[in-house]
């Protein structure tokens, strides 16, 4: 049976379709909800093998970036979330998604692997660009082969064929990843730093150029690209000027796509045992 | 509850000195570089809430809602003002929408149960400078704008909040019926319904017939119905069109008569048009659709113009201007141009899904020194509008895949800010009515005072008060609102069993007014305004009716499916408020408000009582003013290049593109910028709009302001024509097939009261039937925003030039095929193909920072031949690379595919400038610059070349020169006819004018 993904939207989400369109052609099968369907039944989570957290402007980003989403998850949500997390279901915060992720405080996670009763205090942030400006662009990005995270397993190789393929689309305005004074020193020796900016693609200034985490399990990811908008050679940025082998789809799956793969291979393996 | 005891409770949050202050970092950088001695700057969000709030309440407000503990930190009360600095904060307005406050009395009520709170949000800036400064002026420049913001030099702790005047409402009745003349005139104007006398004779005289006073209401009705913005009198009057004798100059087309549909020629020589659009942009579409375009699905008729897309999918498109508001509160105006825009094509049919939005920019150049008093500086202006449209389409999740900054100074005081969306539906969801006994569902946002008399403020000329006068008709938008309305209508489209309501639209200028009046113009509406949740208590009647609160609209919904509608609502967290009943005896519009008739108003006076003007147009066209100045004065080649590629028209758009998400959705399969750096601006945009299916649509514009501008002797027939062609080459440049192109027509013109204008206007309309015709593209929606002048305070009248935005959409058979502008290999080889000139050449025109304007070929014939060909050979994978001349010329075009693609150059010939004896830099200008109508520019194998000039039958086809490696555009000729440009200083002057 194919594993179970559930996608989280709330208002102001935008990046849903693209995002359960990832999940369902990595091979799980995906579903939609309002997060107030979840908060209504808390249960639901149990049903699902994946996590999904969109990109958008949940609640308009006002106050500040995924602040009010991550807030009622905090109220609603958390127990549910932690027992998910506990029983490793994949996760995936992509942008709006990521500012939520570290804000419910699932992101980076405790060094022990234990979740507190209470959502932790959040450690990370997505602060305002360093150019004071939204930005959509496409940069050169490198997984960790360090990384302990399951999303990117197999990804550091992905340059080596051709430089250009290992990019990811970033579009946000708060996407300046900032830690907590040591947070970043203790996620890099845990392996939690799952994928950064390549050299001078570092666009909103993030510290050390990271551009996503992992928690210690390294199954819940949050990175400020989308990868779900890379699911085909036909949206990269410049696949025109690839070599035609590139383009006919010869070289296999995309980054994007590969990431959702890797999750969905997860979970169908050794992964969340799903209840009831 | 004690209300007494309630309080305002002020906070403040600050970015912590470690995760740094980007937003105050920006203002010292744009506050020095208007000269102000902004030494250092703090920025903090305030919120003001009023609540009962216990001392823990407010802590785990500050620590859990409002401020992040990694990046910020946050206070009560108001923060003290540090010895040497100086405060600015800002404030909306009382009743200007504050998106921010919503979302946080919401997020209070789910922290806080039980705790009722109204909240206020603002900005606090704590500045310091170096030396004597003007904090106030600072303000006015960089902070915030008196329309719709208030600044104070304190920080703001109020005791309460202003609450906005309760109105009176009783019905007032308007004495009309004794008026004179000249007493209806100024009614009119001192009314803000902007109704000419004989509109406004025609209303007394219904009422005389009626034997009563019209009610207030039933006055804004019809000042809102018979508006220019909502029937085009203008474009649908009857005009006599008459040409100045012998004054045909060079490079005017001559326009054959006889035999237009809605012509005749009279004896005097001077012809009439009736209904002009009627007669060339309509009659244009519908006799396409007679020769068997079948795919043109629904024309005209709803708020955007729809096509067939695949077997089951139809695409739908519109283009609005939203040029009033923008010039006096850019973000709002522009920001809600995009929402109405989303909105039309939301709100066509039963219902589509937006898939991109386009933005088209006129505005001054940035460094005006002389802007007149009542008019934003230009460079706050564009700065503004980019912010707005922003704002919107990226909250609404809406990609923002094409659009052109067009900049000339008359510009100043109307600046046009032109929006489009294009949406997909299911092709059997096309069509919409609302039937007999429908219920008027109004959805989504409340109404408020905002936006009043915006449909008939669009029809006034600027004035410098207007700014003050018209406040009130500035709004600002609320995208999340939109997002969840339309969440909640495709839940409502698919819904098992079937769509749950039969009509659907938006509510636009005029609000409930047009919305409800255009839905029930044959069934009548019964309609009751207290109904209608408002944002605040004490609205009248009549401006709930009239306001343009935003994001709004209007279904029609049967009375069995109200329950499943107003479930799929409450999930969505979208209000929906039962308004009335369609279908009246007597097809009547009644308004009632608490139990009392207000307004009636029959469907039909309504509708078809407004008399259409009959209008004068006169063309005498001007011969060229500015000819291309003597030889010899002109700089050589590569300096001209230089020049032309910082020209601000031409200059690189990335720092506005770059703001933009242009690939949410996941299917933009050719991005506004292209190349390996995203440096080339691309020709048209492609979409995938099916999941899975490799057809596309391209998405592209056409602008040629300068061809019919009159005070360059230009002709706007062949504007008209040069736009549709522009338009056409940018879509098959991508590779869209030129026999499935939709177009659209905006035209954004000067007073029309002036036959000079009108004869101008006329020559367009007419452009745009041959053009259509020509290219057999049809116009499947468009829209019109006339009387773009501006008067100063001292009198001086600016008036824009004419101007006319064609957008296209064209199928894309696949997209595996798709080319982009981007040189590709070194080797390959460029050549120029264009319809072949017949006839004399047009004559030089110097267009302004070294442009030259070669109106094009006398006869456009070979426009759409050249189209075919390129596309076949697109098709075929001959092209490697396709790029339009336009602005600039093929030289500039060529400069663009290099900066397009890092470490290329090029070699370059023009054969003629060799062969000529002189080797005259006017030759090499003609070549090199001339903006022709037609040109394309591929890249092609040398082992293919032939196949191309094989194919290429009756175009004139130019081998230009190679690619290469050598980082060098280097055109090869005599003397001033050659140049040696290294790339990085092509790049440098592309992207110097404007990466602000």
């Amino acid at each position: 049976m194919k594993p179970r993904a559930l996608v989280i939207r709330t208002a102001g989400t935008n990046c849903d379709a693209e995002m359960v369109r990832a999940f369902d052609l990595a091979g799980a099968s995906c579903d939609l909800l309002h997060v107030d369907r979840v908060i209504a039944e808390p249960s639901i989570i149990e049903r699902f093998d994946l996590l999904g957290f969109p990109g958008g402007f949940s609640y308009g980003d006002d106050v500040a970036s995924g602040r009010v989403f991550a807030l009622r998850l905090r109220e609603r949500l958390y127990p549910a979330l932690r027992s998910a997390a506990e029983r490793g279901v994949c996760m995936i915060g992509a942008c709006n998604g990521f500012q939520v992720l570290t804000q419910v405080g699932l992101l980076p996670g405790r060094p022990t692997g234990q979740w507190p009763d209470a959502a932790p205090t959040p450690e990370t942030a997505l602060a305002e660009n360093a150019g004071a400006r939204f930005i959509d662009r496409w940069c050169r990005v490198s997984a960790d082969p360090q990384s302990r995270c399951v999303w990117t397993r197999g990804l550091p190789s992905w340059g080596s064929s051709h430089p250009a393929l290992m990019m990811l689309p970033i579009a946000n305005g708060e996407g300046r990843f900032v830690a907590a004074t040591g947070v970043l020193d203790r996620l890099r020796e845990s392996g939690q730093v799952a994928l950064r900016y390549v050299g001078s693609d570092n666009p909103n200034g993030s510290e050390d150029g990271v551009a996503g985490i992992c928690d210690p399990t390294g199954r819940i990811f949050g990175l400020m690209p989308h990868p779900e908008r890379y699911l085909a050679w036909t949206l990269h940025p410049f696949w025109t000027a690839l070599p035609e082998h590139i383009r006919r789809g010869e070289a296999g799956e995309t980054p994007g796509l590969r990431m959702f793969r890797n999750a969905v291979e997860a979970a169908a393996g050794t992964g969340a045992s799903v209840r009831g | 509850m004690s209300r007494g005891r309630t309080a305002i409770h002020r906070f403040e949050v600050r970015p912590t000195d470690a995760s740094g202050d980007p937003r105050a970092a920006a203002l010292v950088r744009e506050a020095r570089a208007l000269g102000f001695p902004l030494a250092a700057a703090r920025s903090s969000r305030v919120y003001l809430l009023e609540a009962e709030l216990s001392a823990a309440q407010r802590e785990r407000l500050r620590t859990a809602l409002l401020a992040s503990p990694v990046l910020e930190r946050s206070t009560e009360g108001a923060g003290p003002v540090a010895p040497g600095e100086q405060v600015i904060e800002v404030h909306p307005l009382p009743g200007v929408m504050d998106p921010v406050a919503l979302t946080v009395e919401s997020a209070v009520a789910e922290l806080l149960p039980g705790v009722r709170v109204r909240a206020s949000t603002g900005w606090r800036y704590d500045l310091r400078f170096e030396g004597e400064a003007d904090p106030g002026a600072l303000a006015r420049r960089l902070l915030y704008n008196p329309a719709i913001e208030q600044a104070r030099t304190e920080p703001w702790a109020p005791d309460r909040f202003p609450a906005p005047p309760p109105a009176e409402q009783t019905v007032r009745s308007v004495p009309l019926r004794e008026l004179s003349d000249d007493e209806l005139v100024r009614l009119s104007r001192s009314g803000h319904l902007f109704l000419s006398l004989a509109e406004m004779r025609a209303i007394r005289d219904e009422y005389r017939r009626l034997g009563r006073e019209p009610t207030d209401i039933e006055l804004e009705t019809l000042a809102q119905t018979w508006s220019e913005h909502c029937v085009h009198k203008t474009l649908k009057s009857t005009v006599t069109y008459r040409e100045a004798a012998g004054s045909a100059g060079a490079g005017h087309a001559r326009v054959v008569w006889e035999g237009r549909p809605g012509v005749t020629v009279n004896a005097d020589g001077s012809v009439t048009i009736s209904n002009l659009l009627k007669s060339t942009v309509a009659a244009a579409t519908h006799e396409l659709i007679a020769e068997g375009v079948d795919w043109a699905l629904s024309v005209f008729k709803d708020n955007s113009g729809v096509v067939r897309f695949d077997d089951r999918t139809a695409v739908n498109v519109k283009v609005e201007t939203h040029n009033r508001p923008s010039a006096i509160e850019p973000y709002g105006g522009a920001a809600t141009g995009v929402g109405g825009c989303i909105r039309d094509v939301m709100g066509t049919g039963l219902g589509a899904k937006p898939i991109a939005n386009t933005d088209v920019f006129c505005v001054a150049t940035p460094g005006l020194a002389d802007v007149p008093a009542g008019c934003l500086p230009p460079a706050r202006i564009l700065a503004r509008v980019i912010d707005g449209v922003r704002d919107y389409g990226n909250r609404m999740g809406i990609p923002t895949v094409n659009g052109a900054v067009h900049f000339d100074d008359r510009y100043v005081g109307n600046p046009l800010v032109f929006c489009g969306c294009i949406g997909v539906l299911p092709a059997d969801k096309v069509f919409g009515a609302a039937r007999s006994g429908d219920r008027i569902v109004a959805l989504g946002g409340r109404t408020g005072r905002d936006g009043i008399h915006g449909a008939t403020f669009s029809s006034a000329e600027l004035t410098g008060t207007h700014a003050d006068e018209f406040a009130h008709a500035v709004q600002i938008g609320n995208a999340i609102e939109e997002k969840r309305l339309l969440d909640a209508l495709l839940r409502a489209r698919e819904a098992e069993g079937g769509p749950l309501f039969s009509a659907v639209t938006d509510c636009g200028a005029g609000g409930f007014s047009s919305a409800i009046g255009e839905m029930g113009s044959a069934l009548g509406a019964e309609v009751h305004l207290d109904r209608a949740p408002l944002k605040y208590a004490g609205l009248r009647y009549d401006e709930i009716w009239i306001s343009e609160s935003q994001e709004r609209m209007i279904l029609a919904v049967p009375e069995h499916h109200l329950g499943a509608l107003r479930r799929i609502c409450a999930e969505e967290g979208v209000e929906a408020a039962d308004l009335g009943v369609f279908g009246t005896p007597g097809a009547e519009i009644t308004l009632n408000f608490q139990g009392r008739e207000v307004g009636r108003l029959s469907a039909s006076f309504l509708h078809d009582g407004i008399p259409m003007p009959a209008r004068e147009a006169v063309w005498a066209p001007r011969a060229a003013a500015v000819q291309a100045p003597p030889r010899g004065a002109r700089p050589d080649l590569g300096a001209r290049l230089l020049g032309l590629l910082a020209h601000p028209t031409i200059a690189s758009k990335r720092w506005i593109v770059r703001q933009y998400d242009h690939e949410v959705q996941g299917q933009t399969v050719l991005k506004p910028l292209v190349g390996p750096e995203g440096s080339g601006p691309g020709d048209a945009a492609v979409l995938t709009p099916v999941p899975g299916s490799r057809r596309g649509l391209a998405v592209g514009c056409g602008l040629q302001t300068a061809v019919g501008d009159p005070a360059l002797g230009g002709d706007p027939y062949r504007m008209a024509i040069a736009a549709v062609d522009e338009c056409v080459r940018n879509l098959v440049c991508v590779g869209a097939d030129p026999r499935r192109i939709a177009i659209l027509d905006n035209f954004c013109w000067p007073g029309c009261d002036n036959p000079s204008n009108m004869g101008a206007l006329v020559r367009a309309c007419l452009g745009c039937y041959d053009a259509a015709k020509l290219y057999r593209t049809p116009f499947v929606s468009g829209k019109d925003s006339l009387h773009n002048q501006f008067r100063t305070q001292d009198g001086r009248l600016i008036e824009i030039p004419p101007t006319l935005l064609i957008t296209g959409i064209g199928i894309v058979p696949d997209v595996a095929k798709c080319v982009t502008m981007d040189a590709k290999h070194p080797g390959n080889v460029l050549v120029l193909v264009h319809p072949a000139a017949e006839g004399e050449d047009d004559p030089l025109i110097d267009a302004g920072g070294g442009r030259v304007l070669r109106g094009g070929p006398r006869e456009p014939a070979g426009g759409p031949g050249a189209a075919k060909a390129v596309a076949d050979l697109i098709a075929r994978g001959v092209v490697a690379s396709a790029h339009d001349c336009s602005e600039g010329g093929p030289l500039v075009a060529l400069a663009e595919m290099l900066i397009a693609s890092p470490g290329f150059g090029a070699d370059l010939v023009w054969p003629e400038t060799e062969e000529s004896d002189d080797g005259s830099p006017r030759a090499a200008e003609r070549e090199w610059f001339g903006e022709a109508v037609g040109g394309y520019v591929l890249e092609v194998p040398e082992a293919r070349v032939r196949e191309v000039s094989k194919a290429i039958v009756g175009l004139s086809f130019v081998r230009l020169g190679t690619l290469n490696t050598s980082g060098v555009l280097r055109v090869h000729g005599p003397g001033p006819a050659s140049a040696a440009v290294p790339l990085a200083d092509l790049r440098r002057a592309f992207f110097g004018t404007l990466d602000w």
